[in-house]
């Protein structure tokens, strides 16, 4: 519930916040609508379209009306996929306006104390703090290991939870144990001749939850001719944080990273997965009106790449043998990879040069897989007509492998897999795990 | 607002889930693709059927609320911008393609049906519609019957009117009647299938159409003319049509349209020339190869500095989807984009991108031109900032020059976007007032009450002509 005192402060700040010159930039051509997920599955509603949330906050800045809780409705609703932006003629940064709309309406509003007790948590005392990271999946893996896993599946424990949470949790990768947490590699020499030197970053989640895949990726990259640097003074890129109406701490863990990487003298700054990689490379946006900042975070944003750009770049895929076992593999595109990083061909360029298996492109292949950061788990019911939908696409690709190449795609993908009790024939893999097995395999 | 009567008895119609008067979802139903257009409804109403349809009307002919039937909201002429409140009735749950008639070759859809979609569902059987508006991707059937859209194949094809055969409407005193049929002809009676054809929505409510269908040409070729001199460009498309040869296509570019569009399509567009040709032939390989060696000879005489045929089809579709984002690429310029339609007899387009380009200085605008110029019709569009006022006046000055102009070559205020509320001070410039008051006993006799969509094509007052020496 947001008080009218609440509404009142929000308005002032759209006001004085939000960017007129984008607002007005939406010319309102429609052109966005065809491909935003929220209009077509609420069936056409222009109130969850890109065009209409558009002309909702212009509005709200105009004193039109008022923020109240349609309003705020209409936004939370948004998956924030942007596949909007590229369509869009005008050039409108709709990535931008959402943020800082979101921003706006959440440091202006007071949550339920349960709300403001998981979100402190979340947000402030968890993902900062890589050890805390670990700690925190440890206790998961603990949980995976112990036993307990099997305890609460017999009981029926999860039955309490929401039917996509309690899905998830079967679908959760084994995690490492601390020990393997804890000892990562700072520096990794390149195994073919070297061409680059390039920085990775790890991640929050990629380096903990995900680990095995943070190892293939940066072997992936030794194999490329790529020397390895990991700053260990590196911290998670901040994209939860933005995305969920914390920018200030978005823009502190910012200036972290920027620190970390910026004097380690390298071409690139490899990410694999599309969501932080997307943030990352809007670092300059996000620290455009901080003048110590706005450079450094320029210079840092340019060097910022994701890892099939750069396997595709120094032609990977011709020189090292990739090959599979026969199967089907298909492409469920990363949002933000494919929106906000552009990169949408290199992933698919890997993909058909595996010898041995077939690749298949399935239709709206980059329409949003219902992931959206924690968008799964805050909006459980249209998240999943939204994997619902790309289920029916998946299957009609006849694909057994889906990859992605982030890791809240791989997780919807898994789930979606599991829900349509399709684990015994389909699997869901991060493009790397992939490439790592077509490289064993060859 | 509604008085809670109506807001009952329309919720006893479409049931609560159909009916909205929240303020967010009157807020996104306040406008169209129209700049400084915008106007709240009452209420966002969602018939699923023609029945529920004629039960709204009567109820609103009854209360005298006001009615806008809308489709996608792309039209540039505020012609579903609730001017004057009432509801805005949309067709969401109407949108299914009825049938495709292979024998007859006609397509019956309801008025919600994307025209995208639908031109695709009739490409499959190897049928082909040819109005292809630039937002077809967004736009709906619906929409396109009432505004008359055009396209970037109307020089061959004509326009969306060209294809409706038949309809079903609803009066605004709720009655359902059918006109036209699957008929290749039929003068039982006055055809009123063309005339609700561009009625704006002040007529009658659409609730189903058939549209004529026509086979798929079997090929078809695409190519860019380049000019240095835009009166070079504007002469060859007269020069074309004047040898008798009547391509598909045949659009015109100027350099900071093609700068804009190149900016957001990155297809290697020629930015370095003052204007570009897009030409375009369809039908079977000999005569497309023919036309196409014909045009370019034109071309060439008419100065053309260079011709680039399109490779492969996927490039063609490059440049035809690069060429239909114009308009909102323009925007990438300045926050407002003000564009016109004005149409000239082909043979006066030289004239008309010339009187558009002085008008261009005299008034200090920029304004980029591109537009449909085998048909004669151009959009000149001001990119602009809707915040600076004094700008803002010089515009409304200039256009109005151009529209004069346009009607002294022999031509009109709107090609194919249409009156609304946005033209309808100008109509009167082209219709004089004899015309007006024709067209409005037609308006009277169907509406009396003047529900359907008011305050469009028809104005309150009529702009005062500005006087332009030729």
């Amino acid at each position: 519930m947001t008080t009218m005192k609440e509404q009142e402060k929000i308005q002032e700040q759209f006001k004085a916040r939000m960017n007129e010159d984008d607002l007005l930039n939406c010319m309102r051509c429609g052109f966005c609508l065809p491909t935003c997920p929220t209009y077509i599955e609420s069936g056409y509603k222009e109130s969850h379209s890109p065009r209409g949330r558009i002309a909702l906050m212009k509005a709200v800045v105009d004193g039109v009306i008022e923020p109240d809780e349609d309003f705020e409705r209409s936004l939370e609703l948004c998956l924030g996929c942007r596949a909007c932006e590229p369509v869009c003629p005008s050039g409108v940064n709709y990535g931008h306006l959402l943020e800082d709309a979101r921003d706006i309406i959440n440091q202006n509003k007071k949550h339920s104390l349960p709300v403001r007790i998981v979100r402190k948590t979340v947000f402030q005392g968890l993902f900062p703090h890589p050890n805390r990271m670990r700690g925190t999946v440890g206790l998961l893996g603990f949980y995976q290991r112990s036993g307990i896993q099997t305890i609460a599946r017999k009981i029926g424990f999860l039955g309490l939870l929401p039917e996509s949470l309690a899905t998830m949790e079967k679908v959760l990768p084994k995690v490492p144990t601390m020990k393997e947490m804890k000892n990562r590699p700072e520096y990794l020499p390149a195994i073919a001749e070297k061409v680059h030197r390039v920085a990775f970053f790890s991640g929050c989640l990629m380096d903990t939850m995900f680990l095995k895949t943070n190892d293939a990726t940066m072997k992936l990259l030794q194999l490329a001719g790529c020397e390895v640097v990991i700053p260990q003074n590196q911290v998670c890129c901040g994209a939860l944080h933005g995305h969920s109406g914390e920018k200030q701490t978005a823009k502190d863990l910012a200036k972290k990273n920027i620190i970390a990487f910026e004097n380690l003298n390298v071409d690139y700054i490899i990410t694999n997965a599309g969501g932080c990689g997307a943030f990352l490379i809007d670092y300059d946006h996000l620290l455009k009106d901080d003048p110590d900042w706005k450079d450094r975070a320029k210079d840092f944003k340019e060097k910022i790449k994701d890892i099939s750009e750069v396997l595709v770049a120094v032609d990977f895929h011709q020189k090292v043998k990739l090959e599979l076992p026969p199967q089907v593999i298909t492409y469920q595109d990363s949002c933000h990879l494919r929106n906000v990083m552009k990169t949408a061909s290199a992933p698919r360029v890997l993909l058909r040069a595996i010898e041995g298996a077939e690749y298949n492109e399935m239709k709206d292949a980059d329409r949003c897989c219902g992931s959206a950061g924690i968008y799964n788990i805050v909006e459980s019911e249209m998240s999943m007509v939204m994997l619902d939908y790309k289920m029916v696409q998946a299957k009609s690709s006849h694909a057994t492998t889906i990859v992605t190449a982030n890791p809240g795609c791989l997780l919807q993908m898994q789930l979606g897999i599991e829900r349509e009790g399709l684990s015994s024939k389909m699997r869901g893999v991060h493009i790397v795990d992939l490439l790592i097995e077509a490289v064993k395999q060859a | 607002m509604l008085i809670n009567e109506v807001k009952e008895k329309l919720i006893a119609i479409v049931t609560k889930a159909n009916y909205d008067d929240s303020k967010t979802e009157r807020l996104v139903y306040s406008y169209d693709a129209t700049p400084n257009f915008q106007s709240m409804p009452d209420a966002v109403v969602s018939p699923r059927n023609t029945e529920e349809v004629s039960q709204i009307l009567k109820v609103c002919n009854q209360y005298k609320v006001p009615i806008v039937p809308r489709g996608s909201g792309t039209n540039l002429c505020a012609g579903t911008c609730p001017t004057e409140g009432g509801i805005v009735m949309l067709f969401k749950h109407m949108n299914k393609i009825l049938e495709i008639d292979e024998e007859n070759l006609t397509v019956t859809v309801q008025p919600g049906v994307i025209t995208l979609d639908m031109i695709h569902a009739v490409e499959e059987k190897g049928l082909f519609y040819p109005p292809d508006p630039s937002s077809m991707k967004i736009s709906t059937i619906g929409g396109n019957i009432n505004e008359n859209s055009g396209g970037l194949r109307g020089l061959k094809y004509g326009v969306t009117r060209d294809y409706v055969i038949a309809l079903e409407v609803v009066l605004p005193n709720g009655d359902i009647i059918r006109t036209g049929g699957k008929l290749a002809k039929d003068v039982a009676g006055y055809d009123l299938t063309r005339l609700f054809v561009g009625s704006e929505g002040t007529l009658v409510v659409i609730t189903e159409a058939t549209l004529k269908l026509i086979p798929m040409p079997e090929t078809k070729k695409t190519m860019l003319a380049l000019y240095q001199d835009l009166s070079a460009a504007a002469k060859s498309v007269s020069a074309i049509i004047a040898n008798k040869i009547i391509p598909t296509t045949l659009e015109f570019l100027d350099q900071p349209t093609l700068q804009v569009v190149e900016d957001f399509a990155k297809i290697g567009l020629p930015t370095d020339v003052k204007a570009v040709l897009l030409i375009e032939q369809d039908g079977p390989p000999e005569v497309v190869e023919r036309d196409l060696t014909r045009i370019a000879d034109i071309c060439k005489q008419e100065q053309a500095v260079s011709i680039q045929i399109a490779a492969s089809e996927a490039e063609a579709e490059a440049l035809r989807t690069a060429r239909r984002t114009a308009l909102s690429a323009i925007a990438r310029l300045k926050p407002t984009t003000i564009l016109e339609d004005a149409t000239v007899p082909r043979s006066e387009i030289a004239n008309m991108v010339k009187a558009i380009n002085e008008i261009t200085d005299k008034y200090q605008l920029t304004i980029c031109t591109f537009g449909h110029a085998g048909d004669g019709n151009l959009h000149p569009t001001c990119a602009t900032d809707a915040r600076n006022h004094e700008e803002m006046e010089r515009v409304e000055k200039a256009f109005a020059e151009i529209f004069e102009h346009a009607i002294a070559l022999g031509g009109t205020i709107t090609g194919e976007h249409g009156v609304g509320a946005m033209k309808a001070p100008y109509l009167e410039w082209k219709l004089k007032e004899e015309g007006i008051a024709a067209m409005k006993a037609i308006k009277h006799g169907f509406d009396p009450n003047n529900i359907m969509n008011p305050g469009k094509v028809f104005a309150k007052d009529s702009k005062k002509r500005v006087v332009v020496t030729k």
